[in-house]
């Protein structure tokens, strides 16, 4: 549909509803999450543990999603775990996209020595196998948000610098680079004003993505127990604790889970929503 | 006259000594239009690409001479060369549809130009730029300036860019093969567009392209391009007349008349290109290539 000034007007989809509404419920939780939770995630108390869910008949007012064998509400955990979660989806996507992206930009656009030496970097990064890359990285720095932040981008700068060069480098060969050339503006002018709004929708899609990475490489550090301390709430611990009392108490494991699956699926599809929406040539 | 751009014995050749051009020499005098035609992959838009500096990675200049406006462009370093470019020349490229920004507006990349190269103020730009739009024949300029190319057509976005490439009054400018993306309805107004912008701004002309159908129409003097090589040059209606070199007489006797469509078309014969082959030969046997 087009209005009269020849501007695109679409239904946003149902991808994008769905997506962004549960992301949007997921930041709202997070920002207000001493509103919403019912129990203070922290709370141990014996008389409740391993409460079931509140279908089963012995579930107990309070507690939505049960409760874990220290007694702890399962619902509150994991509102309060959206904090970290969040945290580190957006910090440190955004930090791995820029650092990937820029290293990628460059090597694409100017080739010759700066993409052999970037490429060859990617290269001998992408060699070492990332879980366990991000475990030592931990080890030497320490366990802590920082910590974690830093090891998400020292690992996955990669992805961006290789698809972000590769489109970069289609980017660089079209007319309208030499035209900008031709009209005299400098090599750097020319990557800013011509080459960056052109991988930019890549750059985008790609960045949910990572965010949704990001999610999970905290969680399977949460899980190994190499994240953050372990009395603050995060979902790869509560699967982690969940895994241990699968037998008496599923809820345990699979809220939280549940919880990590559509918060990473939310991401991806977020990206590729809005890679169909902004992209001028695909819309 | 003094030509207004000269190139004279230039060689290039890919990075590892495979000649594209071979000692290649032509003029274009001020206010004229000089047609170069030539058959696929002879080099035809090497050489425009080698006087705007923009010749692909692979190709490199390896001798010759390019005075554009009395100073030998290949002296300068190459920041230096592309100011001196954008400020006196501009290029109408091949493919209308690559040849804008996809993620741009039309506006700021005809702009754009103008206020970098040339200081003007934004608004003065923007002004000149709906004047030329409008001396293209664009319905509506205004909201042309406001859309992205994609919203507009093959013919209009050609038409932006010869727009475009006369925006800043260059002195010269190199058409590549402006017409050979658009359908031949098309053609023939983008053709006459050209031909009119040309003679109001009298700006020179280096005209691209391998349709001898198409020079004929515009062109005041040609060079013929074979294999990387002039091989002739000459005056419009001379070479219609009376083509010296056997690689012409056998290019014009291969081209497609209207006026007679049933008639089969005649390939260029082998023996030419054996001649041609020789001569060129010949030639880099005494250039030393």
């Amino acid at each position: 549909m087009r209005d009269a000034r020849g501007d695109i007007k679409r239904p946003i989809g149902l991808r994008l509803w769905l997506s962004g509404g549960w992301l949007t419920l997921l930041a709202l939780a997070a920002i207000f999450a001493p509103l919403i939770a019912p129990q203070d995630p922290l709370a141990q108390d014996l008389f409740t543990s391993r409460l079931p869910p509140f279908w089963d008949a012995k579930a107990e007012a309070g507690y939505l999603l049960g409760s874990d064998s220290l007694g702890r509400d399962v619902l509150s955990r994991i509102v309060y775990g959206a904090r970290l979660a969040l945290i580190v989806a957006l910090v440190a996507g955004t930090l791995t996209c820029l650092v990937g992206g820029t290293l990628g930009l460059i090597a694409g656009y100017y080739r010759g020595w700066p993409d052999r030496i970037i490429s060859r970097f990617v290269d001998i990064w992408m060699a070492f196998p990332p879980v366990l890359f991000a475990i030592l990285l931990i080890a030497v720095l320490g366990p802590g948000l920082i910590s974690i932040i830093i090891a998400i981008v020292v690992i996955d700068w990669t992805r961006f610098a290789r698809v972000i060069r590769a489109e970069a480098m289609s980017q660089g060969v079209m007319d309208y680079v030499a035209s900008a050339q031709v009209a005299g503006r400098g090599r750097f002018g020319t990557m800013i004003t011509e080459i960056l709004p052109n991988v930019l929708p890549t750059m985008v899609a790609l960045l949910t993505l990572e965010m949704g990475i990001a999610v999970i490489v905290e969680a399977i550090l949460s899980f190994v127990n190499l994240s953050i301390s372990t009395d603050s709430p995060t979902w790869g611990g509560m699967i982690s604790e969940g895994r241990t009392s699968v037998h008496q108490a599923w809820w345990v494991l699979v809220f939280p889970l549940i919880t990590l699956f559509l918060t990473v699926l939310s991401f991806s599809q977020l990206g590729e929503g809005l890679k169909d929406r902004f992209d001028p040539v695909l819309r | 006259m003094k030509p207004y751009l000269s190139i004279r014995n230039l060689c290039v050749t890919l990075k590892h000594g495979a000649p594209i051009l071979r000692s290649v020499s032509l003029d274009v005098s001020a206010g004229q239009v000089h047609g170069l035609v030539g058959e696929s992959g002879a080099g035809k838009s090497m050489i425009g690409k080698a006087v705007l500096g923009t010749l692909p990675r692979a190709l490199h200049i390896r001798s010759g001479e390019i005075w554009l406006d009395g100073v030998d462009l290949l002296t300068l370093p190459l920041q230096e060369r592309r100011k001196r470019i954008g400020a006196t020349a501009a290029l109408i490229p091949q493919d209308p549809l690559t040849a804008l920004n996809p993620s741009r507006r039309i506006g700021p990349q005809i702009t754009k130009r103008l206020v970098d190269i040339l200081g003007w103020h934004k608004n003065a730009a923007e002004d000149r730029a709906l004047d030329l739009l409008a001396e293209v024949h664009i319905p509506d300029p205004a909201r042309v300036m406001r859309s992205y190319p994609h919203e507009l057509s093959g013919g209009m976005r050609q038409r932006i860019l010869i727009a475009s490439a006369f925006a800043a009054e260059p002195k010269l400018i190199i058409a590549d093969e402006p017409t050979t993306a658009l359908d031949v309805t098309v053609q023939k107004q983008i053709l006459r567009l050209i031909a009119d912008m040309q003679a109001r701004h009298g700006t020179a002309l280096l005209f691209v392209t391998h349709d001898l159908g198409v020079v004929s129409k515009v062109c005041d003097t040609l060079s013929v391009l074979y294999a990387g090589k002039v091989v002739e040059d000459a005056r419009m209606q001379r070479f219609f007349m009376r083509p010296v070199h056997p690689y012409s007489a056998a290019l014009l006797a291969a081209t497609p008349t209207y006026t007679n469509p049933t008639g089969s078309l005649k390939p260029v014969p082998a023996t030419v290109i054996e001649d041609v082959e020789t001569e060129v030969q010949q030639h880099d046997m005494r250039a030393g290539l």
